[in-house]
C-alpha cells in the first residue's frame, strides 16, 4: 500500500465512473478470463466501452436483475471473473437472493458493482437510494465489500478485487466528485487507510464522508483536538487492529458513512469494539430512514452528514470519555 | 449397438435410477420423492446417451453440465451421478444426514458431479444459461443440460432467463421441463396455471420447442434431444409432460411433492421397484 493524499477538498473534473472502466478495460485487456455483465446500464457508468473492446465477454442482461446475477454465476463458474453492474438497490435489493446462493454460495467469483450509493442516488431520489446495500452484502459469510471515495482509489480498488476469489459489492459514485488521493495511489483490500495521525479522536469513514472526515479534522485542529482519520474503505473484511488501535490510543471513536448506520459500517465498528477495549462511539450515517430526492447538499445536510456534523459528534464522543 | 439395443440400455439405467432415487430417499425415510421420479427417464437420456463427462475427472473443463434447477429433485441426480460412476451409488444414502455431502438441494460445493448449486427455484436455469454463455465465449462445443419443473416456471426468473437464452441464440441449451402437472399445494392448473402452456410460453420466448406426449418415454427423449443438438441459433425446450412420482407406489396415485412414507410403504415401494427393473431387464 502506497497513497498520496491531496485532500484539498476540491472537485474531480473526472467522473469516478471513467475510474472504474478504465481499471475494468486494463483488466479485460490484461485477463481473458474477465467478465461483464451489465442491466441495461451501460450508459450510466460508460462501460459501452467494455462492449466495444471485448464484445465477446461483454453481455447486457437487459433490465433483469436477477437473471443477470444468476447468469454471471454461471458465466463465472466457467472460469470468468465476473463483474456485474446496476444501480445500488438492484444490485442488492432486487438481486440478493441470487447474489446470496447462485455466486456466493456457490463460491464462484464475482464482483457486483452498486453504483449511486446513498445520497448520491440524487435526483433518482428514496426509489433509488440505497442505504441498505451494504448490509445486506454484510450478511454473507464469504462477501468482500468495498466503498471508495474517489476515482484514484476506484481505480486502483476494482483492479485489487481480480484477485478475490469470491464474491465482491462495490459501490460505485458516478459522477465527479472531491479528489482525495493522487493518481496511482495504491490500496490493499482488508487494511484501512489512516490519513491524519492523532488522539483525541478517531474519525473512521468511507466513501464519500472520507472528505468530510477531512473537513472535519481541519476545524477541530483550529480548536486544538487532534483528530485521527481513518479510511475504512474495506467494511468487509473489517481491519479490526486498526480499529482496536484506535479505541486504545484515541478513546472516542465517530464513525461516518453513506449508509444505515444500523447495519452499516458504524454497527460493524462497534460490534468489534465490544469484543476488546470498548470506547464511546458517536454514528454518523442514515439513522433509520428513507430515501428522497435532492440534490447533493441539500441530502448532506438533510441526513446530517456534513464535516459540520462529524465534528459535533467528535465533540460529543470525547466528552463521553 | 442398434437403436433398439440403445433403447433397451437407456430403460434399463431409467429403472435402476428409480430403484436407486428411492433407496436413497428411504435411508432417512421422507423427501422429495414425487418431482425426483418424474425425472428418471430424461436423467437417463441425458446420462446414458448424450452427456460428455469424465467420472474421472468431474471438473474436466470441456464437459456438458446438467444444472437441476428444480433443485428438490436431487436425490434423482445422486443416483444418475452414482450410477454413472461418479461414486458408489450407495455413498448417496448418507442424503440429508447431519454433515452430509447429499444434501436435499443439488450443491456443487459438496457433491461430486454436481455442476451448479441450485435449491431457489428460477435460479439455476440463470445459472445454465450463464454457463452457456460462459463457454460459448471461450468457443466450446460443450452442451448445458437444465431441468426446469412446471410449479418452478411460476417464477418470473425462468422467463427473464429464457429471454436471455434466445436473445444470445444459446443453442448449446437444452431445457427439459418437467410438466408433471402438480406443485406443492396441489395441481398446477389449480394453484397457478401457464396461460397458454409451457409449449406456448417457450414458442413466445423464440424457443426451438419439441413437445413430447410421453416425457417418461426414453426414446421420444432421445429422439428429442437428437433434434435440439441439430438445432442451431436456438435453444431448444423439450416439454416433458410426465407423472408425478412415477414408479413410486406410495406416492404416483397422489402425485405428492414430497413424501414421508411408514415403514412398509418403503418396503412395498423398493420391493416394486425391484420388480420393475427386472421385467425392463428381462424385455
Amino acid at each position: 500500500m502506497s497513497f498520496t493524499l491531496i485532500g484539498k477538498h476540491e472537485k474531480d473534473k473526472r467522473a469516478n465512473r471513467d475510474g472504474y472502466v478504465q481499471a475494468m478495460l486494463e483488466l479485460m485487456d490484461e485477463h481473458k478470463d474477465v467478465a461483464f455483465v451489465d442491466c441495461d446500464l451501460m450508459g450510466c457508468i460508460n462501460t459501452k466501452k467494455l462492449l466495444a473492446a471485448h464484445p465477446e465477454r461483454t453481455f447486457n442482461a437487459g433490465i433483469a436483475e436477477q437473471n443477470g446475477m444468476g447468469v454471471a454465476a454461471g458465466i463465472a463458474s466457467t472460469g470468468f471473473k465476473t463483474w456485474i453492474h446496476s444501480f445500488g438497490c438492484f444490485s442488492s435489493r432486487r438481486a440478493f437472493d441470487q447474489a446470496y446462493l447462485a455466486a456466493a454460495y456457490s463460491f464462484v467469483p464475482v464482483h457486483v458493482v452498486g453504483s449511486d450509493p446513498g445520497v448520491t442516488a440524487a435526483y433518482n431520489g428514496g426509489t433509488h437510494m440505497p442505504f441498505e446495500d451494504c448490509g445486506l452484502y454484510m450478511n454473507i459469510p464469504n462477501a468482500t465489500i468495498v466503498d471508495t471515495a474517489d476515482y484514484a482509489q476506484t481505480y486502483a480498488v476494482t483492479k485489487k478485487l481480480y484477485n478475490v476469489p469470491e464474491i465482491s459489492y462495490q459501490r460505485l459514485i458516478r459522477k465527479g466528485f472531491v479528489t482525495v488521493y493522487a493518481d496511482g495511489s495504491d490500496f490493499e483490500i482488508g487494511k484501512a487507510v489512516t490519513l491524519k495521525e492523532g488522539n483525541d479522536v478517531a474519525i473512521i469513514a468511507s466513501g464519500i464522508l472520507v472528505d468530510e472526515a477531512l473537513k472535519a479534522q481541519e476545524t477541530l485542529a483550529a480548536e486544538g483536538i487532534n483528530a485521527r482519520i481513518i479510511d475504512m474503505f474495506t467494511w468487509k473484511p473489517l481491519d479490526v487492529e486498526t480499529i482496536q488501535k484506535a479505541a486504545e490510543e484515541c478513546g472516542a471513536i465517530v464513525t461516518a458513512e453513506n449508509h444505515q448506520v444500523g447495519t452499516g459500517l458504524g454497527s460493524a465498528i462497534a460490534n468489534e469494539l465490544v469484543k476488546g477495549k470498548a470506547c464511546p462511539v458517536e454514528m454518523i450515517g442514515i439513522q433509520n430512514r428513507f430515501g428522497q430526492v435532492g440534490d447533493q447538499n441539500f441530502l448532506m445536510k438533510e441526513y446530517n452528514l456534513t464535516a459540520e456534523d462529524i465534528v459535533a459528534a467528535a465533540k460529543k464522543a470525547i466528552a463521553r470519555k | 449397438m442398434t437403436k433398439q439395443e440403445k433403447m433397451h440400455e437407456l430403460r434399463v439405467f431409467a429403472a435402476e435410477i428409480r430403484l436407486e432415487t428411492l433407496k436413497i430417499i428411504g435411508a432417512r425415510g421422507f423427501g422429495h420423492v414425487g418431482g425426483s421420479m418424474s425425472m428418471a427417464d430424461a436423467m437417463a437420456v441425458a446420462y446414458g446417451a448424450y452427456m460428455n463427462v469424465d467420472v474421472k475427472n468431474p471438473r474436466w473443463e470441456d464437459r456438458d453440465l446438467f444444472v437441476l434447477s428444480k433443485g428438490h429433485a436431487g436425490p434423482v441426480m445422486y443416483a444418475t451421478l452414482g450410477l454413472k460412476g461418479f461414486y458408489p451409488v450407495s455413498d448417496a444414502y448418507q442424503l440429508n444426514q447431519n454433515g452430509t455431502n447429499f444434501p436435499s438441494h443439488t450443491d456443487r460445493t459438496k457433491t461430486i458431479g454436481v455442476d451448479l448449486t441450485t435449491g431457489s427455484l428460477g435460479q439455476g436455469i440463470s445459472e445454465a444459461v450463464g454457463a452457456a454463455t460462459g463457454l460459448k465465449a471461450q468457443g466450446k462445443a460443450s452442451k448445458v443440460f437444465v431441468a426446469v419443473g412446471d410449479g418452478e416456471s411460476d417464477e418470473g426468473q425462468v422467463w427473464e432467463a429464457a429471454q436471455f437464452a434466445a436473445h444470445y441464440k444459446l443453442d448449446n441449451l437444452i431445457c427439459f421441463v418437467d410438466n408433471n402437472k402438480m406443485q406443492l399445494d396441489g395441481a398446477v392448473d389449480t394453484i397457478m396455471s401457464h396461460g397458454k402452456g409451457l409449449a406456448a410460453k417457450f414458442d413466445a420466448f423464440g424457443w426451438n420447442v419439441i413437445e413430447l406426449a410421453d416425457g417418461n418415454d426414453v426414446e421420444q427423449i432421445y429422439d428429442a434431444v437428437a433434434a435440439a443438438y441439430e438445432t442451431k441459433e436456438k435453444p431448444t425446450a423439450i416439454i416433458l409432460n410426465t407423472v408425478k412420482g412415477k414408479g413410486a407406489t406410495f406416492a404416483e396415485p397422489s402425485g405428492a411433492h414430497s413424501s414421508q412414507p411408514s415403514a412398509e410403504e418403503w418396503a412395498e415401494a423398493i420391493k416394486a421397484s425391484e420388480e420393475a427393473l427386472a421385467a425392463v431387464k428381462a424385455e
